[in-house]
């Protein structure tokens, strides 16, 4: 699914917004980063209330197109900073992590099979 | 002087690039405690394989090696370097720290054994899935830590063999 798509049907906060689209294969929720790294498959839309950089870097790391904070965090100055040099979306939903992926889920994006 | 070896099974260790043949060094320092700058050195690493055409699965699987690496110098250590060398078979990344080393490195290789602050818990990072993940992702690693002096760390991934 294309990533537009998801923020509109979602009503995603937009903290930055690359100008290609992208596609959206899968997701991930978790806020530990290793396990992030590890085992969310490239694609996929990543759900977390960490805020800093890294977690960027993480996203271009393991080809995650996509963040969103959830439960209203907000990024950090750099954290979108980062996402505009790495061409990154970073997103937000006032929802918790467990709402959200619900939503996702529901547009038919499924988490990685194990 | 303690040390860890991991290799997967039918590793074969690739032929050292010699001056001839065609390869690229990189090598970038890592500051203890600077959480802004980690990752510079696997970021660089990862676009210079993405200009080499490298296949994606495996260029994710080196910037994960090497980002875990860097972020475990970062959180424990005072000052490292991340080097890697690019040949046409594999890359090799090394990465050397001055720092408060490994007493037990099969302890650290337990996935959710950590020594890492709550200041880089709370960051997401800490949990004690570094030295594993990377051990997942390589085809070759290796570990050789002091106390009180540092840790050197070597690994390696072939770029055939997916």
């Amino acid at each position: 699914m294309r990533i537009k798509e998801i923020i509109e049907k979602l009503n995603l906060t937009v903290y930055f917004s690359p100008e290609e689209d992208a596609e959206i294969t899968g997701g991930y929720a978790c806020d530990l980063l290793s396990d992030v790294m590890g085992h969310a498959d490239a694609g996929s839309i990543w759900v977390t209330i960490q805020t800093h950089q890294n977690i960027v870097a993480v996203a271009v790391l393991a080809n995650l197109p996509a963040i969103v904070l959830s439960r209203g965090v907000k990024p950090q100055d750099l954290t979108i900073d980062k996402c505009r040099d790495e061409s990154v979306y970073l997103l937000g939903t006032e929802e918790t992590t467990f709402e959200m992926t619900g939503r996702l889920y529901d547009l038919g994006i499924r988490g990685t099979k194990r | 002087m303690t040390n860890y070896h991991y290799s997967k099974e039918n590793y074969r260790e690739p032929p050292i690039a010699d001056a001839d043949e065609d390869h690229i060094s990189l090598s970038f320092p890592i500051e203890g405690g600077d959480f802004t700058h980690a990752g510079y050195g696997s970021s660089e690493i990862k676009r210079t394989l993405k200009k080499l055409a490298a296949d994606p699965k495996i260029v994710r699987r080196i910037a994960i090696a090497a980002y875990e690496a860097e972020i475990n110098v970062v959180a424990h250590a005072y000052k490292g370097r991340i080097s890697a060398v690019i040949s046409s078979d594999a890359i090799r990344v090394f990465i050397e720290d001055q720092g408060p080393g490994i007493p037990d490195i099969e302890q650290a290789m337990q996935p959710g054994f950590s020594t890492a602050s709550p200041k880089v818990r709370e960051m997401g990072f800490g949990a004690g899935l570094g030295l594993p993940n990377i051990r997942d992702n390589v085809d070759f690693l290796h570990i050789e830590s002091e106390v009180s002096i540092g840790t050197i760390l070597q690994f390696c991934i072939l770029f055939r063999n997916e």
